[in-house]
């Protein structure tokens, strides 16, 4: 850490204290949003951990979240609330079926990769989709919100403060992962995996465990999304939200945890906009349109994603000189 | 199963492989010589499949009409939209990584359906096939079938062997696979690659558009029929081997008959199969069935 905290730093510590005085502005429906928003930024942080962490591009993210999120509805007692101990068998089911996925897709690479990751998260979806464990397209409910001590989940306002210090802790975990030295090994993996291989890192280990944690890590924003909704359906396994997600933190910029919070939000709240009757009228049912629109926009001008962007200003504002600064600045945080 | 019921699963498997070898050649061609992941490859055939329903009677009423000269108009417009958005959009993504072309063609997608949905609307529409193909032959004692599938097939045969010829007997074809090998010494021996690019790209839009208006007739044209494509068409082309014609061809018809049989034999797990059967594969071949070339 630096003396003097870095750019970064600050911004993250901000960010998290905006959202913790949120409630007292946001309404019911602002709270609610958030809370949404909060939960994918903890799926987003999963994903980072393996594509900006790793170099390894998981196509199947969803089935994770999914499984967290099934497995919280189907292991819910029908009496009375579920403890704790539903929070653990979320990530638990979900990290055990990350780690069978991981064994068997970490043989390929590339590409490959990816398509075997969605092959997975696709057999998991079908059989939430046709078996009747998973209740069909319909889905099941979840009635008996679980409560966590003095915390009653199915409060809003609880819920959105557990959600955010499950995010501030997925945060800083990665974090100090990224610094430790199971983060530099994946790093190392990222950048140049032979060159791993040949300094004597055995690899596989490495990214199985990096691949299992994210998966966990999807589990519990799927529990989170799974109490919040009081609701789950097949569609939580669905590809198109492993290719949101990864939307998201490629739209935040690759490589920075930072990134996946912005690329969340970013993502949801240009959603929002442009879903909004206020400013767009009866266009506003065509917001895919303008979603669409802006992402071109942004692989046009913000090549490194919306994290970026103070950078990218600079450069205009002051020259290319002070570029090295900035990108200086923020390897301290979040390398 | 009985054996005229047997055969006829096995035509609409060849069917169903050789549509999905149409749009995931495209792909695959994209993707194995520009290096391009392109998520939009789905939307193109579902802008064909649009193209046959929206086009019929524009073209009804200025050239007289007729499914050909329709698919002909449709060919020369998606020629048209494929060489202007390699110009437009992909001729900015060769040097950028490839999660920012998976951006960018994901946007892409967004803005077609968008497009789709304020040019033409979010209902089911079917598409007639002409008068002379839409009779049923007879197979067996008491079953028939389309005469409009079995000219599918056909025309995807024909075209298959064109691409296959076009690939290894012309000029042009020895320049796409040169190119796809070695880009910068192509280049470097007087080969215009961006002119090359837009071609291939082109012919992959005409190719996709060409397969969704061809498939119009049976598949009805329906919102979201682009991405249900597309995954299918990444498996073909993963398992088949990236950048490799034949791999794709032996793919899409390996899923055509594991989907089409799988539907009849075991209805609760057909969704499934094609993805066990992409594992499976991918873990004893993790390069595909064919590696490129």
């Amino acid at each position: 850490m630096p003396s003097k905290p870095s750019a970064a730093f600050v911004f993250v510590l901000a960010f998290f204290a905006t959202l913790a005085l949120y409630p007292l502005v946001g309404g019911k429906f602002g709270v609610d949003l958030v809370t949404k928003i909060m939960i994918y930024a903890i799926f987003a942080l999963s994903l980072e951990l393996l594509v900006g962490g790793t170099g390894l591009v998981c196509f199947g993210q969803a089935a994770f979240f999914g499984i967290g999120a099934y497995a919280t509805v189907l292991l819910s007692p029908s009496s009375d609330p579920a403890g704790l101990a539903l929070w653990v068998f979320a990530i638990l089911a979900a990290s055990i079926y990350a780690f069978v996925v991981g064994a068997l897709s970490l043989r390929t690479s590339g590409v490959y990769f990816i398509m075997v990751t969605l092959a997975f998260a696709q057999m998991a979806y079908y059989v939430v989709h046709d078996t009747p464990l998973g209740g069909g397209t319909d889905g099941i409910y979840l009635y008996i919100k679980p409560v966590f001590g003095p915390f009653d989940l199915d409060q809003p306002n609880t819920l959105y403060f557990v959600t955010l210090l499950s995010l501030i802790a997925v945060f800083v975990f990665l974090a100090r992962l990224s610094v430790s030295r199971f983060g530099r090994a994946l790093a190392g993996i990222r950048v140049n995996e032979q060159r791993m291989r040949a300094t004597g890192f055995s690899t596989y280990p490495y990214k199985l465990a990096a691949f299992t944690i994210s998966g966990g890590l999807a589990g519990l924003a799927g529990f989170l999304f799974a109490v919040k909704d009081g609701f789950v359906n097949p569609e939580m396994l669905s590809w198109h939200l492993s290719g949101a997600v990864l939307i998201m933190i490629i739209l935040g910029g690759i490589g920075h945890l930072r990134g996946a919070l912005i690329g969340a939000f970013a993502f949801a709240l240009l959603q929002e906009l442009f879903k909004s009757e206020a400013i767009f009228g009866a266009f506003a049912k065509h917001w895919h349109l303008g979603l669409g629109l802006s992402i071109i926009a942004s692989v046009a001008l913000l090549p490194r994603g919306l994290v970026g962007v103070p950078a990218q200003l600079q450069e205009r504002l002051w020259g290319r000189s002070s570029r090295r600064a900035q990108s200086l600045g923020d390897t301290d945080v979040s390398h | 199963m009985d054996f005229s019921i047997f055969l006829i699963q096995c035509l609409n498997a060849l069917q169903y492989g050789l549509l999905l070898f149409l749009v995931a050649s495209g792909l695959t061609l994209i993707f194995g010589i520009m290096g391009v992941i392109n998520l939009a490859h789905g939307s193109f055939y579902m802008i064909g499949a649009y193209m046959a329903f929206g086009l019929a009677p524009i073209v009804q009423s200025s050239f007289g009409g007729g499914f050909f000269a329709t698919l002909l108009v449709g060919l020369f417009l998606a020629i048209v939209l494929g060489y202007f958005l390699e110009w437009a959009f992909y001729s900015y993504l060769y040097e950028r990584e490839h999660l920012q072309q998976v951006l960018m063609t994901y946007g892409l997608i967004l803005v077609f359906e968008e497009l789709r949905s304020l040019i033409i609307g979010d209902d089911v529409h079917g598409v007639s096939a002409p008068d002379f193909l839409s009779g049923s032959i007879a197979l067996g004692d008491t079953m028939t079938y389309p005469v409009y599938r079995l000219f599918m097939s056909a025309v995807c045969i024909l075209l298959a062997i064109g691409m296959y010829l076009v690939f290894t007997r012309t000029r042009l074809g020895m320049m796409i696979r040169a190119g796809s090998s070695n880009r910068e010494m192509v280049q470097s021996l007087g080969v215009d690659i961006q002119f090359l690019y837009r071609v291939v790209f082109a012919a992959g839009v005409a190719i996709a558009a060409f397969a969704g208006m061809v498939a119009a007739p049976v598949s009805s044209v329906y919102p979201n029929m682009g991405s249900q494509v597309l995954i299918i068409c990444f498996v073909v082309v993963v398992i088949g081997g990236i950048g490799s014609i034949r791999g794709a061809l032996l793919a899409a018809l390996l899923i055509g008959f594991v989907d089409t049989f799988g539907k009849v034999l075991l209805p609760q797990a057909s969704g499934v199969l094609v993805y066990v059967l992409m594992a499976l594969i991918l873990l004893w071949k993790p390069q595909g069935l064919f590696k490129a070339g």
